[in-house]
C-alpha cells in the first residue's frame, strides 16, 4: 500500500507542473510581443533622446520619462492641427455607431426570432460579409462610387449630375464606415437576442401591451448587454480605423486620428508625437476594453 | 428554433375569427414581419451586392472597373493579345501580383502551423491550472482581442526597429505578429469546447489505468480536434485577411500581401487585376471556411445542432 503510495506521488509530481508549463510558451509570446511592445509606445512616446536619424530612443527606465512631447500632443489635440482628426474621429464614428444601431439591430432582430425557414439562409447570408477581406469590400464600393460607376450611372438615369463622391466628402466616410462594421455588430447581438426567452415577449402581448410596448418594455431591455457588446466590439476597432478614409476619400478634410497616427509613425518623422497618439486613443478606448474585458471574465466563469 | 410569427393558419387571417371583429394589423401578433424582413434582405443586398459586382469586373475585357465592356478571364490567366487591356497586367503576367498572393498564402500556413500548438497548450494550460500565476497570463492572454490592431500594428512596429532590431522587419516580423493576434483566437475557441468537456473523461481515463498524459494524448486531445481544426481554420482566414499589422511591418515591396496591395493599389491606377486579386483572396477564405463548416457538421451529426450556428458562436 505505501510503495502505490509513493509511486502516485512520483507521478503526481511528475505531472503538477504539467499545465504550467504548456501554459508559459504563450504567456512568454505574449508578453514578449504584447506586453513589451506596449510599454514600448510609452518608452518611445515618453523618450528625451534622439538618435542620429532623429528617430526617438526608447526611454525604458519610467525614471527617465519625459512628458514635453506628450504634453505638446495633448495640447494640440485639444486645440491645435490634431483636434480636427480627434473631432472627425469621435462624430464619424457615433454617426456610423448610430446607423449600425438603426439597420444592425433590426436584422439581428429578424434573424434570430422571425426568419422562419429562411433562418438558415439569412444567417448564412449575414454571416457571409464577415469571411470577405474589409479592403474587398471597401474597393467594391469605390468602384461603384468611381467617375463612371453604376452610383453615378443609375442616378443619370434620374437626370442627377454625377457627382464626385470620393473627393472627400465626410457622409461617404460614415457610410463607409457604417458599411463595413456592420457585419461585425450584427453577429454577437444575433447571438445575444437568439438567447431571450420566447414567453417573455408573448406574456407581455398576453397581458395586453401592443407590440411597440412589448418592444421598449421587455424586449430592448432584455437585449440591453447585448447591444452593448456589439458597440464595444464594432467601437473598439472603429477608432482605430484609418484605411476606410484612405480609400473612400483620401482627403486632409476627413482626417481621423487613425490616419494621424499611421502617417507619424510609418512616414518616421514623427514617432514620438504618434506613439502619444496612441496611447491617448488607448486611454479613450479603456473604457470599451475595460467593460468587455469584464464580460468575457464573467461569462467564462459561468461557464465554469 | 423560434418561428414564432410565422404559423401558417394564423399569418393572414386579419379578423379573429370567433367574433369576425376587424383587428387592425398592428393589432395582431401573428402577422407576418413585413416591415423587418424587408429591412433585412435590403442589408443583406446592400451588404453583398457591391462584392458581387466587384467579382464581375474582374472579368471585364476593359481597364475599367466600373463600365462594363465584355467578359474575359484574361485578368486571371493572362494572354499575349496585343490588343487586350490584361496584357502583361494580369495576375498570371505581372511578378508583384503573383508575389503577394504567393507570400499572402506563405504568411497564412506558417502563422497557423505555428499558432495552433501555441495556442492549443495555452488553451489547456491555463483552463487546469489553477494558480495566482494563471489569472494574470489569463488577463494578458484576453488582452489582444480588445486592442485595436492599429495599437498593437505601430507597437510592434515600434519595438521591431529599436529593442527587436534583430528581428528584421518583412517575413519575420510579420509572422511573429500575425502569431500574436491569432493566439487569443485559438486560445478562446479551444478554451470554451474544453470547459463544456469537463475534466470528467480524463479522470475515467487516469481511474482506468492511464498517466495524466495518456489521458490528454488519447482521450482529451481526439475530442478537441474539430475545436482545434475549426480555431487553425479560422486563423488561415485572419492572417490571410490581416492588413493593419502587415501593413505596419511589411518594409519593402518584396514581402507585400495581397490586401496591402489592395490598399496601395487603389491610390495607383486600380485595373481589374485588382478585382481579381480580391476574388482569389475570397476563394481562399472560402475554402477554409467551407472545411470548417465540413468538419462542424461531422461532429454535430446526430446531436440535432446547426453547423451554421456553431460557426456564429465561434466568430465573437
Amino acid at each position: 500500500m505505501a510503495v502505490a503510495e509513493t509511486a502516485e506521488g512520483k507521478a503526481d509530481r511528475a505531472t503538477r507542473f504539467l499545465w504550467p508549463s504548456l501554459a508559459i510558451p504563450g504567456t512568454v509570446w505574449l508578453i514578449l510581443l504584447f506586453v513589451v511592445p506596449f510599454y514600448g509606445i510609452m518608452a518611445v512616446a515618453f523618450s528625451s533622446q534622439l538618435d542620429i536619424l532623429g528617430q526617438p530612443i526608447p526611454a525604458w527606465n519610467p525614471l527617465q520619462w519625459d512628458f514635453t512631447v506628450m504634453r505638446q500632443v495633448i495640447n494640440e489635440s485639444i486645440s491645435g492641427f490634431y483636434r480636427p482628426s480627434w473631432e472627425h474621429t469621435f462624430v464619424y464614428c457615433f454617426l456610423a455607431m448610430m446607423i449600425c444601431v438603426l439597420v444592425g439591430y433590426p436584422v439581428a432582430y429578424y434573424v434570430a426570432r422571425l426568419a422562419g425557414r429562411n433562418r438558415g439562409l439569412l444567417l448564412a447570408l449575414i454571416l457571409a460579409p464577415w469571411w470577405i477581406n474589409y479592403l474587398t469590400r471597401m474597393l467594391a464600393w469605390v468602384g461603384l462610387l468611381g467617375d463612371k460607376g453604376y452610383v453615378n450611372e443609375f442616378l443619370g438615369l434620374f437626370g442627377v449630375t454625377p457627382v464626385d463622391w470620393l473627393a472627400g466628402n465626410w457622409y461617404v466616410v460614415v457610410i463607409a464606415l457604417a458599411y463595413g462594421y456592420l457585419p461585425f455588430f450584427i453577429i454577437p447581438l444575433y447571438a445575444y437576442l437568439d438567447r431571450i426567452d420566447q414567453r417573455l415577449i408573448e406574456a407581455s402581448r398576453d397581458l395586453g401591451a401592443n407590440s411597440f410596448r412589448t418592444f421598449f418594455r421587455v424586449t430592448l431591455p432584455l437585449s440591453r448587454i447585448g447591444l452593448i457588446t456589439s458597440i464595444v466590439i464594432t467601437a473598439l476597432p472603429m477608432f482605430g480605423d484609418y484605411y476606410t478614409n484612405t480609400l473612400v476619400s483620401n482627403s486632409p478634410a476627413t482626417t481621423m486620428v487613425g490616419n494621424s497616427i499611421e502617417q507619424s509613425i510609418l512616414s518616421g518623422f514623427s514617432r514620438a508625437k504618434g506613439a502619444s497618439l496612441v496611447l491617448i486613443l488607448s486611454a479613450v478606448l479603456l473604457v470599451f476594453m475595460a467593460y468587455y474585458l469584464i464580460l468575457t471574465v464573467r461569462s467564462s466563469r459561468e461557464a465554469r | 428554433m423560434t418561428t414564432v410569427g410565422l404559423d401558417a393558419a394564423g399569418a393572414s387571417h386579419a379578423f379573429d375569427d370567433a367574433s369576425k371583429r376587424y383587428v387592425p394589423p398592428w393589432r395582431n401578433p401573428w402577422r407576418r414581419p413585413y416591415v423587418l424582413a424587408s429591412i433585412t434582405w435590403a442589408y443583406v443586398l446592400w451588404s453583398l451586392v457591391p462584392v458581387l459586382i466587384s467579382i464581375q469586373f474582374s472579368f471585364n475585357n476593359s481597364r475599367s472597373r466600373s463600365s462594363w465592356v465584355g467578359f474575359t478571364t484574361d485578368w486571371y490567366l493572362g494572354t499575349n493579345d496585343p490588343n487586350s487591356p490584361a496584357n502583361g497586367a494580369s495576375i498570371a503576367q505581372d511578378p508583384a501580383l503573383l508575389r503577394s498572393l504567393e507570400n499572402s498564402v506563405t504568411l497564412a500556413v506558417m502563422t497557423t502551423l505555428l499558432t495552433v500548438p501555441i495556442g492549443t497548450a495555452l488553451a489547456l494550460g491555463l483552463t487546469r491550472w489553477r494558480s495566482r500565476a494563471s489569472t494574470v497570463s489569463n488577463g494578458i492572454s484576453l488582452f489582444p482581442l480588445v486592442t485595436p490592431e492599429l495599437v498593437l500594428g505601430s507597437a510592434l512596429f515600434l519595438v521591431f526597429n529599436t529593442m527587436y532590431s534583430s528581428i528584421p522587419l518583412g517575413r519575420p516580423a510579420m509572422l511573429l505578429g500575425h502569431i500574436t493576434f491569432s493566439i487569443s483566437f485559438i486560445l478562446v475557441i479551444v478554451r470554451s469546447r474544453l470547459v463544456s468537456i469537463g475534466p470528467e473523461f480524463e479522470t475515467a481515463a487516469q481511474d482506468l489505468g492511464a498517466t495524466r498524459i495518456q489521458a490528454i494524448r488519447t482521450v482529451l486531445l481526439p475530442m478537441l480536434v474539430p475545436a482545434i481544426f475549426a480555431s487553425a481554420m479560422i486563423t488561415f482566414a485572419a492572417s490571410l485577411d490581416d492588413f493593419v499589422v502587415s501593413n505596419f511591418l511589411y518594409l519593402d515591396a518584396k514581402n507585400i500581401t495581397v490586401p496591402i496591395l489592395l490598399y496601395s493599389a487603389v491610390k495607383a491606377a486600380p485595373s481589374p487585376a485588382l478585382n481579381a486579386l480580391a476574388t482569389l483572396l475570397l476563394l481562399g477564405t472560402l475554402a477554409a471556411l467551407l472545411v470548417t463548416y465540413l468538419v462542424l457538421r461531422l461532429r454535430r451529426r446526430g446531436d440535432g445542432g446547426s453547423a451554421l450556428d456553431d460557426l456564429a458562436d465561434i466568430e465573437m
